[in-house]
């Protein structure tokens, strides 16, 4: 193998790996019992893992949908759809916090109305944490399965339509079935990237333990009190990721490729 | 007429505008060459395209009328289509596959499984109900596919290549199996091919689409016969000149002169079969009216025989043994005399 690509490839596996084994070597392993003990730590990440879960199902819910329109239907204005539907996917997160809080905020376009109509007030919630989430992770699946839709032979769905499917039972028996990896793919990317949220749920939901603190912000604020703490958080963050990874690789990426 | 149809389509470079009728039970085989709009007239057909002008009635309902903005969807057309990839759906069973039309009309699961058994039982697939469709070779994909399409008993059969896809042997075995069924089937069947062996083997009557248009509509027989155009005559692998007769002669258009033992008048055809050009090496004696200087341009084998294309006072194809092929020196330059006999020439008008 060439040097001038060996090199370079051998330091950037460096350079994503040795952050992983520092955290790694510096655990306080005796420590991670305690912590995880604590009532705060199990909170946090409770809420994580739901609000992550409700962002996900949320973004399955209006992504695969949005994914279909914009691989199959012939609307006008799709591609500028698309450029819009994947702008989360650049803009730094707390912008998305700020442009949420203005919309969704109390004297926000759609806030106030939610106040005075319902008396509901989204900012500082808990729903405020999965609407960020969804925001910033949404766009994940959208593109991961716009990817699977196109892939996908849309001659399957002629052969459907000429058995008496319409375009409904075509996607719910057809099109669904066959880009099911693509979808579990683009859930997993989705839910990876909720549970890692940051900027925009603090901006949006702010930061009060039990109802809006995740895991990212007990890090965060744990890093500067308590170092210790804040890497068994992130630990446990790590592991999560990694056994969520693996265990949908065996399961269910590897049974559908099979 | 179960089947009547006027189909005009634009898109891009092509312009398909044709009418075809099929009768219940009868089998319709549409021969074009690549691009001539065979697929695209099968899927106005479908639904799957709407046809820009004309109509499509079958068994008395309209499917499609262009003028007065009725376009009946796919799924709510009495239909069944093979293509050429069987397209069977991966993420289903052969059984659930067969019977997939059936759930589209709500039929129960017990009831669907009954008819897929029975379909996959009559199309030689009993036992391959439960297996995926990446268990199957591409002649038993081809059949499922089959039973699939005729599950549901549909009103019009549409064939899209259905056999250009096999290998040579599974495809005579196919085709068999293919001709036994549309001799059980009550509908009316459309079968697009490129293929002449297909249309002749499977088709009561055959529609030739050239560019867009009907070139040439018959029995197969006819048409392979009497071919009225150099792309029929190929397929069916006779040499068509056209020309004019006066009694016993054909002038041709082309330049030169046919001899031919029936009597004709006015603009006609001569088509001479390959086996029917006699090729000599030196000038033979005899009373072949036809005799011609030719060149050999061409030679390709084909069975025991060599066919050779030659080039000359008039264009023709003649077959040779592959001895006779070695033992005259044909190749590809060589010249040689080509003779025919007058009755071995047969006209009919243009």
């Amino acid at each position: 193998m060439p040097a001038p690509l060996l090199v370079p490839a051998a330091l950037g596996v460096a350079f994503l790996v040795l952050p992983l084994i520092g955290l790694l070597v510096r655990a306080p392993w005796s420590a991670i019992g305690p912590a995880l003990a604590r009532p705060e730590v199990g909170e946090a990440l409770r809420l994580s893992v739901v609000s992550a879960s409700l962002a996900t199902v949320l973004s399955l819910l209006l992504g695969v949908p949005l994914a279909w329109v914009l691989a199959r239907s012939r609307v006008r204005g799709r591609s500028v759809l698309r450029a819009l539907v994947t702008v989360p996917l650049v803009l730094p997160p707390v912008v998305g916090g700020v442009a949420l809080f203005l919309v969704l905020g109390r004297q926000g376009i759609v806030g106030s109305w939610l106040d005075d109509a319902f008396g509901i007030t989204i900012p500082f919630t808990t729903t405020a944490v999965v609407i960020a989430e969804t925001f910033v992770a949404m766009p994940f699946l959208v593109v991961s399965v716009e990817g699977a839709l196109r892939a996908a032979d849309a001659r399957f769905e002629d052969v459907a339509a000429t058995l008496g499917a319409d375009r409904w039972a075509t996607f719910r028996r057809v099109t669904l079935p066959m880009v099911a990896p693509g979808v579990v793919a683009g859930a997993v990317l989705c839910w990876a990237r909720a549970l890692g949220e940051f900027g925009a749920t603090i901006t949006f939901a702010g930061n009060f333990p039990g109802t809006t603190q995740t895991m990212p912000l007990a890090v965060y604020l744990a890093l500067q009190r308590d170092p210790e703490a804040a890497i068994v958080l992130s630990l446990v963050l790590l592991a999560v990721s990694l056994a969520t990874l693996l265990l949908l690789r065996d399961r269910w990426l590897g049974r559908a490729a099979a | 007429m179960s089947v009547s149809a006027r189909i005009a389509v634009r898109r891009g470079t092509l312009a398909l505008d044709v009418a075809v009728e099929v009768a219940d039970g009868e089998v319709l085989a549409v021969l074009g060459p690549n691009g001539a709009g065979k697929s695209t007239l099968l899927r106005v057909l479908a639904g799957l395209l709407a046809s820009d002008d004309g109509r499509v009635v079958v068994d008395g309902a309209v499917w499609d009328d262009a003028p007065a903005g009725t376009h009946l969807p796919p799924h709510r057309r009495s239909l069944g289509v093979v293509f050429q990839d069987a397209l069977l759906f991966p993420h289903l069973s052969i059984a659930e596959n067969v019977a997939f039309g059936l759930r589209s009309r709500g039929a129960g699961r017990a009831e669907r499984r009954a008819a897929a058994d029975a379909w996959l039982d009559r199309v030689g697939l009993s036992g391959s109900g439960d297996r995926r469709p990446a268990q199957l070779s591409g002649g038993q994909a081809q059949r499922a596919a089959l039973a699939r399409a005729l599950v549901g008993e549909p009103a019009l059969l549409l064939l899209d290549e259905p056999l250009s896809a096999l290998d040579a042997r599974t495809r005579l075995t196919v085709r068999a199996e293919l001709r036994r069924h549309l001799a059980a089937f009550a509908g009316s069947t459309v079968l697009v091919t490129h293929d002449p062996v297909d249309a002749m083997a499977l088709a009561d009557r055959v529609v030739v689409v050239e560019d867009g248009r009907v070139v040439q509509a018959g029995t197969p027989a006819d048409v392979s016969r009497r071919p009225r155009t150099d792309y029929v005559a190929r397929l069916v692998g006779l040499s068509l000149l056209a020309g004019t007769a006066d009694g016993g002669t054909v002038r041709l258009d082309a330049g030169g002169a046919v001899a031919v033992a029936e009597e004709a008048r006015g603009p006609v055809f001569a088509a001479i079969r390959p086996e029917s050009v006699a090729l000599y090496a030196t000038r033979p004696d005899g009373s072949t009216r036809n005799l011609w200087r030719e060149r050999v341009v061409g030679a390709t084998p084909h069975g025991a025989t060599v066919r050779c294309e030659l080039d000359g006072e008039v264009p023709l194809v003649a077959d040779v043994t592959a001895a006779s092929f070695a033992e005259m020196g044909l190749a590809p330059g060589a010249e040689v005399w080509a003779g025919v006999k007058a009755s071995e020439v047969a006209v009919y008008a243009r």
